[in-house]
């Protein structure tokens, strides 16, 4: 296969890969989408290998490496739970930032590869590397943390030490200096020093980072990691002289990039201070919250009366959270939808753009129980609706249905987009016991007087109104 | 010793409605009191005295000597204040404002008056609103005696013997009144048109079947307490010139304008009333205050210019059952809040701002005007933006524009970066770069698209293309033609092939696994 040849094999899979994100604005054209996403691949991979770099003797290699990690990523494709999606996506991150640490250091050590530059060129290329390595091992091992925290193999609190934005300050300063060092280097073993010393600062920066922040804002760390893993891709590209990398690798960033953007917004909060960890500015804990607790008594219900509640009524909006993916209420959720629509009740879903650990979490995770997606709405399509929904179901769900984010500006939340549950003429919350949520803001909408809590287990809980509404 | 609730027959005349209802009198029972209604009270709103004795009350002759709280619907006149027993509690409509030698008379008595007229507009007040409750009944019955004294049809109708156009009704001041008037004329078929200061109400119009008509003129009219205010000059004679169009049209105007504490503002003149069509219909729901319309009479219905000027200030006791029952539920509302421990004893604890606000004389002292509401019913939306971050934008859209200083500066920032590149970097570096940027614009592009449902199959799918690094590791895993000494060809492809496996797991896992969720997605 000849050069030209490889290049518009390239040329082709970059084109698939963005007709494949172009497939996913709808479900519909999605799975199209990812087939494209295959073919892509399947063309890039097979172009390379056939091309005029990689020569017969290699084949080997090539294939026991590619069908070994064949089967442990399709074995794990398939045995993964829907629920543990954001640790699977973490632990992938983690995979490519892995690669492209690996990928910079054999470029490095490879005399042949940096053969034909002077000059400029030359160091143009070892930044190029340098980049690369930097940002895959900040992507790798943000990733493992992101994924231990998310399995809950680490606490998912935040971890913050003393003075970290200064820890943080001199680990970059460390890594501008190294990067001096390298590129001023004379031979590779001198280079190697300060490669290897910028990695171990750039894995401890990534621990140290996303040690810093809590659960609830895993959805920004997640899409963040997403992002680093192109860009990673694209510096790797660079290296390589390799345009399809680049472009798949741009794309990748974008992605993630946007996605990070979407639910800092959604959270009305800015990317830099999710970033910087724990809550609010500046070492901010939930003191602020001490303004304005709203005392009252809350009204429990109980699952008998939810059902024969939820069989007098028209218009029923179930808003989900991370508690229904906590306790698999997905299910039952879906058979209590089945249940009412048969009926002729209009059940729709209410997402918030961060409920849940991930980006489309809640999404994923009704759409494996068979929910259809066309009564899954959107935060900004549904909240018009809530003053003609009788019943407004909000389970394990509480920052995002709290009303002090609209009525009380000194709120540590206020100003975040909400679901106007509270608009319903009936809400009810199913919720373990009366702690407060991620933000530590007690939810004012608790005390409401057409708010009934539903305590208790949500799976447990809805199995009893299933029970109760069928008889 | 449980105290006693006394209900009296109204002395006002023509007052037909009653302060409990027999259905309530269980419950206040319940509550551990014990009621006393007088006979005949409730006559006039067809209840009998039987009804109420079957719901527990006592009948008496003189309900006002051994009473502990009265409930009454207007406020006493001289004759019931002097009936009062020293030291009683009182809950009825008062108009302090209006009523100030009253509060005196009521305050020489050492009573606890509650004013039914002072409850404070916050959510957790609206059961006991009962400004509200007769408010909707007024305007309910505005229309309904609109269209007894219309001459047509209000509903459009094509009969054997021709058509008949529907009649047009504007309603001015959508409050509670307003809105119950839109929604029952639009019931009986006629064209609604509706205006208020407040433009936030207009949703609430169209949702009752209205159509809003605004005034061209930008100025907020909400005051506190989800109430109007008195607007600018300018935005007043706005506002007549839009009233002065709509006259010549419509066939039925009801006014509902009030401003709390001030006389009704007028809004229709004599010239509109003449420019109207003869046998049209206004209804002053605001008679009582003096009026919105300069001809109206209050307490008589009057035929001006042909017009049809109805000025009745007892439209709730037109509906006698149905305002007493809704009054004598707020009554029940109020009684609970006063007396939480269920034991038949009220307590006004003035820390309770609902009660505080309603509370205008506590034991002989007068405690009216209250403080003013914390919060409002509708939070203002302006002005209390957080200092926490930019307000969030409609989601598909990238944003809204942002300030030309920003872009300008945006823009400089790019222009010097590109030109350091131009300047300083080699030429095959410029068009890896020229497609880095491209890509990044594509990708800003086609993700936007992305609906919000798929962002974990979109997460997934990125990080299955991401493994597009796989090439990377392919083209090192070569083994080097040609000689060149030190070259550390085991360490090179050792690093190769694990990258690739790795790699692999990806770019086989992701994509499986967004197939797999893909397939879960159903209509």
């Amino acid at each position: 296969m000849s050069t030209t040849l490889l290049t518009v094999s390239y040329l082709g899979a970059a084109i698939l890969f963005i007709l494949s994100l172009g497939g996913l604005s709808s479900p519909e054209t999605s799975r199209r989408g990812n087939l494209y996403g295959m073919i892509g691949m399947a063309i890039a991979v097979l172009a390379t290998v056939l091309g005029p770099l990689v020569t017969k003797a290699a084949y080997a290699w090539i294939i026991g490496a590619m069908a070994l990690g064949a089967a442990i990523g399709l074995y794990a494709a398939r045995t993964v739970k829907m629920t543990q999606m954001p640790e699977l996506v973490a632990l992938m991150h983690s995979l490519v930032g892995l690669a492209a640490v690996l990928v910079g250091f054999a470029n490095y050590i490879d005399p042949a590869a940096s053969a034909g530059f002077k000059g400029a060129e030359k160091t143009i290329h070892e930044i190029e590397i340098y980049i690369g390595v930097l940002i895959g091992a900040v992507t790798f091992s943000g990733s493992i943390i992101a994924f231990g925290k998310l399995s809950a193999k680490i606490s998912g609190r935040p971890v913050l030490l003393p003075g970290r934005h200064w820890v943080n300050l001199l680990g970059l300063l460390g890594v501008i200096w190294c990067g001096a060092q390298f590129i001023s280097s004379q031979s590779i073993a001198q280079g190697m020093t300060p490669l290897v010393v910028m990695t171990a600062i750039a894995l401890l920066f990534g621990v140290h980072m996303v040690m810093a922040i809590g659960g609830a804002d895993m959805p920004v760390v997640v899409s963040m990691l997403n992002s680093y893993s192109g860009w990673a891709a694209a510096a790797t590209g660079f290296m390589l002289s390799n345009d399809l990398l680049i472009v798949t690798g741009a794309l990748v960033g974008s992605s993630g990039a946007i996605l990070s953007y979407i639910m800092c917004r959604a959270m009305n909060r800015n990317f830099v201070a999710v970033i910087a960890g724990g809550f609010g500015t500046e070492g901010g804990k939930p003191a602020a919250a001490g303004g304005a607790q709203p005392a009252g008594e809350v009204s429990p219900i109980s699952a008998a009366e939810t059902a024969e509640l939820l069989r007098a009524v028209k218009n029923v909006i179930i808003v989900p959270g991370y508690g229904m993916a906590v306790a698999q209420a997905q299910h039952t959720v879906y058979e209590i939808t089945k249940h009412l629509r048969e009926k002729g009740v209009n059940v729709r879903f209410g997402i918030h753009p961060v409920a849940g650990r991930m980006p489309g979490h809640m999404n994923v995770l009704l759409a494996e129980a068979k929910v259809p997606y066309d009564i899954v709405m959107e935060m900004d399509e549904i909240n018009a609706d809530f003053p003609d929904t009788d019943v407004a179901m909000v389970i394990g769900a509480n920052d995002i249905v709290n009303p002090a984010a609209q009525e009380d500006p000194a709120s540590p939340i206020a100003g975040m987009p909400v679901l106007e549950v509270w608009h319903a003429k009936t809400s009810i919350v199913m919720k373990r016991s009366m702690a407060s949520g991620y933000a530590g803001v007690d939810n004012p909408l608790f005390y409401k007087d057409n708010n009934r809590m539903l305590f208790g287990d949500a799976k447990k809980m809805l199995d009893e109104v299933l029970v109760a509404l069928k008889a | 010793m449980p105290q006693v609730i006394a209900v009296p027959r109204e002395t006002f005349a023509g007052e037909k409605r009653v302060a409990t209802v027999p259905e309530v009198v269980e419950k206040l029972t319940k509550l551990g009191f014990r009621v006393a209604v007088e006979s005949g009270a409730g006559e006039a709103a067809n209840f009998s005295d039987q009804a109420y004795r079957a719901a527990g009350a006592e009948i008496v002759a003189d309900a006002w000597a051994g009473a502990d709280m009265v409930f009454k619907v207007r406020a006493p006149s001289a004759a019931e204040v002097a009936r009062m027993r020293e030291g009683s509690a009182l809950v009825s409509f008062v108009w302090p404002a209006q009523n100030p030698e009253l509060l005196e008379a009521l305050a020489a008595k050492k009573a606890t008056v509650l004013a039914m007229d002072s409850v404070p507009r916050i959510s957790r007040a609206q059961k006991l609103d009962a400004l509200s409750s007769m408010a909707n009944i007024a305007g309910y019955r505005a229309v309904i005696e609109a269209a007894h004294a219309f001459g047509r049809f209000f509903t459009g109708q094509i009969t054997a013997a021709g058509k008949v156009p529907p009649a047009k009704v504007f309603v001015i001041g959508a409050g509670v009144a307003g809105l119950a008037a839109i929604g029952a004329a639009s019931g009986l078929g006629a064209v609604v048109l509706a205006n208020d200061t407040r433009p936030e109400v207009a949703d609430q119009i169209k949702s009752l079947g209205g159509e809003y008509v605004g005034v061209d003129y930008v100025e907020e009219g909400s005051g506190t307490g989800g109430y109007a205010k008195v607007m600018s000059a300018g935005f007043q004679q706005a506002q007549r010139e839009v009233f002065a169009r709509q006259a010549k049209e419509v066939d039925v105007i009801i006014t509902t304008a009030l401003i709390p504490g001030k006389p009704a503002p007028k809004l229709i003149t004599a010239d509109m009333v003449r420019s109207m069509r003869p046998g049209s219909v206004i209804v002053d729901l605001a008679a009582e205050q003096g009026g919105n319309c300069e001809l109206t009479e209050p307490g008589k219905l009057v035929v001006k210019h042909g017009v049809t000027l109805i000025g009745y200030t007892d439209l709730p006791s037109r509906l006698a059952k149905q305002s007493s029952t809704l009054y004598a539920t707020n009554l029940l509302r109020l009684t609970e809040e006063l007396c939480k421990g269920k034991d038949g004893v009220i307590n006004v604890n003035m820390d309770d701002e609902v009660i505080r606000g309603t509370t205008v004389i506590k034991a002989g002292a007068i405690t009216w005007p209250p403080p003013p509401p914390k919060l409002s019913a509708a939070p203002p939306k302006p002005a209390a933006k957080p200092a926490a971050g930019p307000a969030p934008k409609g989601h598909g859209a990238a944003g809204a524009p942002a300030s030309a200083k920003a872009t300008a500066l945006v823009f400089l920032a790019g222009a010097a970066l590109f030109w350091f590149i131009g300047a300083y970097a080699p030429a095959a570096f410029i068009g890896h770069f020229t497609v880095f940027v491209l890509a990044c614009f594509v990708g800003y592009m086609v993700i936007w698209n992305v609906t919000p449902a798929l962002h974990t199959p979109l997460m997934s799918v990125t990080n299955a293309i991401s493994s597009i690094i796989a090439i990377g590791a392919l083209v090192q895993v070569a083994p080097f033609e040609g000689e060149s000494a030190g070259r550390p060809t085991a360490w090179i492809i050792g690093l190769a092939v694990v990258s690739i496996g790795l790699v692999a797991i990806n770019m086989f896992g992701g994509f499986a696994v967004t197939q797999r969720m893909l397939q879960m997605f159903r209509k």
